[in-house]
């Protein structure tokens, strides 16, 4: 099958799209929470990558998954 | 984050803005530079092309997953003699084979590049193009060789060792103040404590010190050797992240409590949902440590690729005019490789002190369950 790797490729940047939507709103939401409570910068950090690495893992697996695909 | 990478973020506004400019005016630069060179390199490489036929096609694929995957010997660059052919140069690794009962250790230059086959009593070796060992007479092979990975490996060791035991010592020497080393390891170390063990873990964090500093610098200084140029991608390779997510599964599972269990096995919901809610839980305990893995993995890999990629992209176009434009992004992906190496580092030893913060869970005092 030779449009097997366009297919993989289209997923892996649908993957992409999404874990970029979700880092983007944990991100966005992180500034405001942190302009409205500066003294809680760094507790708010820590949750906010907690939470990204945990959307990135999930969009991670998307695209390993079309990695095995399209090789 | 690490206090050094906090500082970066709030850069003063003149620097900011000179950093900037100098940023955009490199940029508008390499692309002047890219199209004014375009029409002339293409007419270049048609020339050649027409001299020159049969050249063989660069694989950008192939070469990509050459440079990520683990290797028999230390691959440096290759060499073009008179003819144009190239040789590989590299520094041979050792190997050791067990067959048949027997051990045989010899080095992977004997092997000429997989050209050689390499005899030993009844037994001949020969290795594919992939790096697999097999054995001609069709006995089966084990194969324990210090390969590129292994060899990174030691070297990071050796490295920690030395960067530990000297720091160590000079608290001896000052009597309990950082000296030298130590007082680089110090706040790292006191920040795997503060922010990553007591946050999560609770009074019981001494025990798990050991682990979550051990996952964390031996992360980060492989992150980091990995983006040196011909560096093995050594946490690139799930083998590596998977051994380093089991150490967590079963830290994880061993001080589980019995609430940790209880969650588990008796969950608190209607009896009838049990079939559904006992095997989902018990996914979810391997699921964890099956995330780290692929996250570390594909980060680490995603990363090689990128840069390979983009260096790639100047054989692909076949132009001298893509260098300015390739290397720098590399550089640009470069620094962003180097935070995503402590930052990995900082997630896997976080989230495995958030995992075992979990299991040692105790019981809630409140009646309502």
């Amino acid at each position: 099958m030779t449009t097997l790797p366009g297919i993989a490729a289209i997923g892996a940047g649908l993957a992409v799209l999404g874990a970029g939507i979700g880092i983007g709103r944990i991100g966005a939401s992180a500034l405001e929470a942190i302009a409205r409570q500066p003294e809680a910068a760094g507790k708010i950090q820590t949750v906010m990558i907690i939470a990204a690495a945990l959307v990135e893992g999930a969009a991670l697996f998307a695209v390993v998954v079309s990695l095995l695909v399209a090789g | 984050m690490p206090a050094a990478l906090k500082t970066n973020a709030f850069l003063p506004v003149s620097q900011l803005s000179a950093s900037r400019f100098a940023f955009i005016f490199t940029f508008v630069f390499c692309t002047l530079l890219f199209f004014s060179g375009k029409s002339w390199a293409s007419d270049q490489s048609n020339a050649e092309d027409s001299s020159k036929t049969g050249a063989e096609e660069f694989d950008a694929i192939s070469t990509i997953l050459h440079h990520v995957l683990d290797n028999h010997d230390w691959h440096l660059f290759d060499s073009k003699d008179q003819d144009g052919t190239l040789h590989p140069v590299s520094i041979p690794l050792p190997i050791i084979l067990l067959s048949e009962g027997q051990l045989d250790v010899f080095m992977s230059s004997a092997f000429e590049h997989g050209h050689a086959t390499v005899q030993r009593g009844s037994r001949a070796y020969e290795i594919d193009n992939h790096g697999h060992i097999t054995e001609s007479n069709g006995h089966s092979v084990l194969d324990f060789s210090i390969t590129k990975n292994v060899a990174s490996m030691l070297i990071a060791v050796l490295l920690l060792l030395i960067i530990f035991t000297r720091g160590a010592k000079s608290y001896d020497a000052s009597s309990g103040r950082p000296q030298g080393i130590a007082k680089v390891v110090e706040p790292l170390v006191l920040f795997v404590r503060d922010d990553i063990a007591i946050p999560n873990i609770g009074d019981q964090y001494k025990k798990y010190m050991p682990y979550l500093l051990t996952a964390f610098f031996f992360i980060w200084i492989n992150n980091l050797l990995g983006l040196i140029p011909t560096g093995a991608n050594f946490t690139g390779n799930i083998s590596v992240t998977a051994t380093l997510a089991f150490f967590t599964l079963l830290i994880t599972n061993f001080s589980g409590t019995k609430t940790y269990w209880g969650h588990v096995f008796t969950p608190h919901v209607p009896l009838w949902l049990y079939p559904i809610m006992i095997p989902v839980e018990m996914v979810g305990v391997v699921a964890k440590p099956i995330a780290l893995m692929i996250r570390l993995f594909a980060n680490i890999t995603a990363g090689h690729i990128i840069i390979l990629s983009l260096i790639s992209l100047i054989f692909v176009f076949k132009s001298l005019a893509m260098a300015p434009v390739a290397l720098g992004f590399v550089l640009f992906i470069s620094c962003i490789e180097l935070l995503v190496a402590a930052l990995q580092a900082y997630v896997f030893t976080l989230l495995s002190a958030l995992f075992i913060g979990l299991a040692l869970e105790q019981p809630a005092t409140d009646a309502h369950h």
